[in-house]
């Protein structure tokens, strides 16, 4: 049954991957990423990683992937607007990371870049004693991990400025402009949309 | 992870319910279609360019801030289901990470990030 | 055969199945009369008797209702995306009971019990942005796609702070089992000379009223029902839509109102934990608490004005996020405080 389930999320997640990047709708491709990422927490769940799995859901499929629908609805993409050397530019460089990722992959298959046992003993062994997965998780994190978790916070701070700085980069120096609130279609980025409709 | 497996019969339930719904409804109901009667609804009167427009660059900002402190909020879960056998550490720990944060929070405020005008 | 039905994983699908079915069917009539209750609530408040002509005291309103949509026209508009459009009705319905299943409704009706519950409905609920992102899109209508991004920024911005108020209870309880949440909720609680019943609500009173009026948002219910602002938006993200499908956005709007409030009858209101009643009949409790909740929603739907946009906005990111934060390391602090006393 478990293999059943296994087989029949990862061909989901294999046939929405390549729809992603086969479709021409990019919407439709950002639905169909989202669509990946359920099924990859799907896996995650068979493989009792119940807290990544779900975390999976609420992070990408429901915080990032919104963000990609606001961007694609916003720019209103109709339909690919690239061409010539950047798209070129772009497919070669895509190939390339394709190439490094699938070497990754070959040498993790193959054992030779397998990660070892980072965690010392004592402390894997009082996480498994944790009746949950989320709290396995929170042991480890919050004592062997410390300083990565509070990298984190760092990270997301300079996200958040880095955020900000762009938005507000984008707009004219003058404070107050009309009001966009209650008719948001004024467009707010001075540089130009290819094409108005799709 | 059978457990799991209930969640999944209720995803398929409630897809196959609607589906069958709609499909079920469509079969009956009458279909009398024309061009007008399928234009845009715009009030009554013939609608006036089209509906994709560009929006203010406020909305992707809040989707943007909306992963970040989403990000931090996930965090928080494994935190507070081990809380007690953490302990100070953990508290501590725990401030300080969001307090990082609410210096990034306070900087949203300054420079007007979350108003609407 | 028998074999294949005396396999474990096969009978947990098989009885999954038969109670997701029953939830179903009653999820389905609780929404018909809850749609009912609604107008009638609405009549009183508005000195008006409500609907009272189809049946004794207009009680079969609901099946008229129902019949009327289901034999509707229905038309796409001719400049719709057609796959999404037919896809939004399925997506807004589907979290909804998709959540249920993780709803500890009596000790004797648990459909499922896993050890992250809270998040299977988080999840669940920052799914329930594409439907109606989704259904704005699609449609190519003005006003649905300014209703739909419009909501869509408002489901982000509040899943926020109603994400960040379950920690308080997480903390409290130690679990994310749903299960666990209500029993870290029996017995009772010494309050000078009372005894309280040991809900997470005096616990955690700052963070049931964030939970409370984030549910009021993610349901999109008034006073928050900007994205269906009929004074602005027409009929907001489901301007274009008709017949079943309309009822579908509808059915799902009151369907995540059901869910939203068990979860908060399960984080804060003690779930089925109640006196009086033997264990086998404590799901009365649930349903109790259930539907004074949903009278609440009701309640403030027909007394409080609609905000503004940029008020709706600006109370999420600038109110309930702060508070809710520092409800969190307040809770912390308690925490340990009391654990090291």
């Amino acid at each position: 049954m478990i293999t059943v389930l296994f087989v029949a999320f990862a061909a989901i997640l294999v046939v929405s991957s390549l729809l992603v990047i086969l479709h021409r709708n990019p919407l439709t491709s950002a639905l169909f990423l989202v669509l990946a990422f359920c099924s990859l927490a799907a896996i995650y769940l068979l493989l009792h990683a119940e807290f990544i799995g779900l975390v999976q859901v609420v992070v990408y499929a429901g915080a990032i992937m919104v963000l990609f629908l606001f961007v694609i609805m916003y720019l209103n993409l109709g339909h690919d607007v690239e061409s010539g050397v950047t798209l070129a530019l772009r497919r070669g460089l895509g190939w390339l990371l394709g190439a490094v990722l699938v070497a990754e992959g070959a040498l993790l298959i193959t054992g030779r870049l397998a990660p070892g046992p980072a965690t010392p003993q004592a402390l894997t062994a009082a996480a498994a004693a944790a009746p949950g997965n989320t709290q396995q998780v929170g042991l480890l994190l919050y004592s062997r991990y410390l300083f990565p978790f509070e990298i984190t916070s760092i990270i997301l701070l300079v996200a958040m400025i880095g955020a900000i700085v762009i938005a507000r980069g984008l707009r004219e120096p003058a404070p107050a402009e009309a009001p966009a609130g209650s008719a948001p279609v004024t467009a707010a980025a001075p540089e130009e949309a290819p094409g108005e409709d799709a | 992870m059978t457990a799991y497996l209930p969640i999944l019969i209720a995803l398929l339930v409630a897809v196959g319910f609607v589906v069958v719904v709609m499909v079920a409804s469509s079969l009956v109901v009458p279909m009398r279609r024309n061009a007008i009667k399928n234009s845009p609804y715009e009030c009554g009167i013939e609608p006036v360019g089209g509906a994709r427009q560009r929006f203010p660059v406020k909305f992707y900002l809040v989707a943007v801030l909306f992963i970040l402190f989403d990000i931090e909020a996930v965090f928080l879960y494994p935190w507070a289901v081990s809380f007690r056998q953490l302990g100070l550490v953990g508290l501590i720990e725990m401030v300080l990470f969001i307090v990082i944060l609410f210096v990034g929070y306070l900087y949203l405020l300054k420079k007007r990030a979350l108003e609407w005008e | 055969m028998i074999a294949f039905f005396q396999d474990p994983t096969v009978q947990i699908a098989f009885w999954g199945l038969v109670k997701i079915v029953v939830i179903l069917f009653v999820m389905l009539g609780i929404v018909a009369y809850l749609t009912f209750f609604e107008r009638k609530i609405a009549g009183h408040i508005q000195s008006r008797p409500g609907p009272n002509l189809v049946g004794p005291w207009g009680l079969f309103q609901p099946f008229a209702d129902i019949l009327k949509l289901f034999l509707k026209e229905e038309f796409i508009p001719a400049r719709a995306n057609k796959i999404l459009f037919h896809i939004a009705p399925i997506l807004a319905v589907t979290p909804a009971l998709t959540s249920f299943a993780v709803v500890p409704i009596g000790p004797n009706f648990i459909v499922t019990d896993v050890n992250v519950g809270l998040l299977v409905f988080l999840a669940m609920s920052s799914l329930g942005v594409y439907a109606l992102a989704l259904a704005g899109w699609s449609s190519n209508n003005k006003y649905a796609l300014l209703g739909g991004l419009r909501s869509a920024a408002q489901m982000i911005s509040y899943e926020l702070a109603l994400g960040l108020s379950t920690i308080g209870v997480i903390l409290l309880a130690g679990s994310l089992s749903l299960v666990d949440i209500v029993h870290a909720q029996s017995g009772t609680l010494p309050f000078g000379p009372l005894a309280l019943p040991r809900w997470f609500v005096f616990t955690q009173p700052v963070a049931f009223v964030i939970f409370l009026i984030c549910a009021f948002a993610e349901t999109n219910r008034a006073p928050f029902d900007l994205p269906e602002g009929e004074s602005e938006l027409v009929g907001g993200f489901h301007t274009e839509y008709s017949s079943m499908k309309w009822a579908m956005f509808f059915l799902g709007e009151y369907m995540n109102m059901l869910t939203i409030s068990s979860i908060t009858v399960t984080l804060f209101l003690g779930g089925w934990n109640g006196p009086w009643l033997p264990e086998s009949l404590q799901f009365l409790w649930f349903f109790g608490k259930l539907f004074a909740l949903i009278f609440l929603f009701m309640w403030v739907r027909w007394t409080f004005p609609r905000l503004r946009y940029d008020q709706l906005m600006a109370f999420g990111w600038k109110v309930l996020l702060p508070i809710a934060l520092l409800n969190v390391l307040a809770t912390g602090a308690a925490v340990y405080w009391v654990g090291n006393r």
